[in-house]
């Protein structure tokens, strides 16, 4: 063996031992489970039946999710939560992060107070919302105080679910937008700024002029991320309403947690935990493809 | 006409901080509903218009539910919850940092072959929403018979591939003569690794270890899959069981909220600009 090859090798067998426990974990705890999943999901295994007793049964479960009132009802509230929470998060928080650096003191206060929902238990601030939603809440009061009578019960209403839950959502979410929308305005060119102002342009016009276009690569990877995030909502529904009531707030990972580990239906529940990476991936895809027109570098 | 225009900018200012200043209080209101609940008597809070500042301050909430001085009907094992999530977070984190650190480095310097497919591989799964891996975990686990002990979150948590990625990228950014050079000397890869990589990396580790942290602070669905022993309970699933047990008591499960809330807090407003830079990077849990 020459000499080259002999170092090659030595490069390799080093190369390998320093990702080894890291692969083992990912191939243990993500790629196994993974074909796993995709097994099942072609077969009618249920739980209680015990391992390995399943029945092949095809492309059933993918068929049969359409018939299913709940998954239905789980598609399209978790497409309208995704379509709501997304464009108004980004939009409040790429208002807020301009107006915070340029125009405000007390920047850090501001921002941190505004970041306080995101870096907080998801399960302790949820249980926080569902007080606040209660009677005795804020909420309820600030209606009385616009003289309504009687105030909705928020989320036991069938219409106010839904919004109750996107309102907590946004509220989650815009501190963590804000940070990443500074972090990205800090890094702007300033003699650009300098050179509008001296040609005229207003605050206005900067700001959709300039400052939305050199932001864009920001609010393209904000809105691939936020959109997984908010599609996989799950601790807040569970605690808060959950589902209902009716259909109201059924979304999907929480339809695919109760028909896990409820009824136990591994195969179906599995099926649809494709479905939803399925979903995803084709948002990522055409917001990849759409973003050449909208996103300049 | 120039100072017209200073006076107007100023008090633009003032207008704007007074304007985000409220909206930004706004943001931590229920934070303060929180405490201001926790420390009422029981009917208080259902009291409108709400008094902020309780009349009565009533720190039995808080006795009971830390089970201090007698005062609770039963031991709710808050403190017990408070040490599984931190030993869980801890070892993740101190664990995935160090898989995720080695890993990034091989794939960013170490010119190995099969090298571009493997980690092509992990940006692959990257995508994997963590729901499709749930439930064969949970026959896997129940399978070995590691269902329902602390295993089940700590040996996933051991790596994330989104922390692999982001020590990828930093340690790409390292000039290679710092390796070549140590390698002329005739360090070993691992001397290389361990001695000059790592304290280069420092700041990214820093930031990776909050938000790895954080991930398993707050994982919930998780735990509530796999946990069913209440003495194996973390953070998470101890509070949605106490709200079980307790959902009329609001000022008692609001000082449950705010124990479990208040300390963790107050580490990531220390640490908060490591912690920025890591969810800059790494904003997709993995």
């Amino acid at each position: 063996m020459s000499a080259k090859k002999l170092r090659q090798l030595k490069t390799d067998i080093t190369g390998y031992l320093f990702i080894l426990p890291n692969i083992l974990g990912m191939v243990l705890f993500t790629l196994v489970p993974m074909i796993f999943s995709l097994i099942i999901s072609f077969t009618d295994w249920n739980f209680v039946k015990g391992f390995g007793s399943w029945e092949w049964i095809g492309i059933e479960n993918y068929l049969e999710m359409w018939q299913d009132e709940w998954f239905l009802s789980a598609l399209r509230n978790t497409v309208i939560l995704a379509f709501v929470c997304v464009p108004v998060t980004i939009a409040l928080a790429l208002v807020i992060a301009v107006a915070v650096e340029r125009f405000a003191y007390a920047k850090l206060p501001i921002r941190l107070a505004m970041f306080m929902p995101y870096i907080s238990n998801v399960v302790a601030v949820t249980i926080v919302w569902v007080m606040m939603y209660s009677p005795w809440g804020p909420f309820t009061q600030m209606v009385k105080m616009f003289g309504v009578k009687n105030p909705p019960q928020w989320l036991g209403d069938y219409t106010w679910a839904l919004p109750a839950v996107i309102l907590m959502m946004i509220w989650a979410n815009v501190g963590y937008c804000v940070m990443i929308y500074t972090s990205a305005i800090q890094g702007l060119p300033g003699d650009v700024y300098e050179a509008a102002r001296m040609d005229g342009a207003g605050e206005i016009c900067q700001f959709f002029r300039l400052t939305v276009p050199f932001l864009s690569p920001t609010t393209f990877f904000l809105v691939i991320t936020l959109f997984i995030n908010v599609f996989q909502i799950f601790a807040q529904v569970q605690i808060m309403t959950k589902g209902g009531p009716g259909t109201s707030t059924n979304v999907m990972v929480y339809y695919i947690y109760k028909s896990a580990f409820n009824y136990y239906n591994m195969g179906y529940a599995a099926a649809m935990s494709w479905i939803l990476f399925a979903i995803l991936f084709v948002i990522t895809i055409i917001q990849w493809r759409g973003q050449k027109r909208w996103v300049s570098y | 006409m120039r100072k017209k225009n200073g006076k107007w900018k100023l008090l633009r200012r003032i207008l704007c901080t007074a304007a985000l200043g409220a909206l930004g209080f706004t943001m931590i209101v229920p934070f303060l509903w929180m405490i201001s609940a926790s420390m009422k008597r029981p009917i208080d809070v259902m009291e409108l218009p709400i008094r902020w500042i309780p009349e009565y301050f009533y720190p039995d909430n808080y006795m009971k539910v830390w089970n201090i001085g007698g005062k609770a009907v039963r031991n709710y094992n808050f403190g017990l919850a408070y040490v599984n999530s931190l030993k869980i977070a801890v070892i993740n984190m101190t664990c995935s940092v160090l898989t995720s650190a080695a890993a990034g480095y091989a794939f960013a310097k170490i010119k190995f072959r099969g090298r571009n497919v493997i980690f092509l591989l992990y940006l692959a799964t990257m995508m994997i929403p963590t729901q499709i891996t749930l439930i064969p975990k949970f026959a896997i686990f129940t399978q070995l018979g590691l269902s329902g002990t602390h295993w089940t979150l700590i040996l996933p948590g051991l790596i994330t591939i989104t922390g692999t990625f982001l020590m990828r990228q930093y340690f790409t950014q390292i000039p290679d003569e710092l390796r070549e050079s140590a390698h002329v000397d005739g360090a070993g890869e691992f001397h290389i690794w361990a001695r000059i990589m790592l304290p280069v990396a420092k700041p990214c580790m820093a930031s990776l270890a909050m938000v790895v942290f954080l991930w398993n602070w707050n994982n919930y669905l998780d735990a509530l899959v796999f946990l069913s022993d209440w003495r194996l309970y973390t953070i998470p699933v101890a509070l949605t069981s106490f709200i079980d047990e307790n959902t009329t008591d609001y000022s008692l499960i609001m000082a449950a909220s705010t124990s479990a809330l208040l300390p963790v807090f107050l580490v990531f407003l220390a640490g908060q600009k490591f912690f920025v830079k890591g969810l800059v990077a790494g904003a997709v849990k993995g």
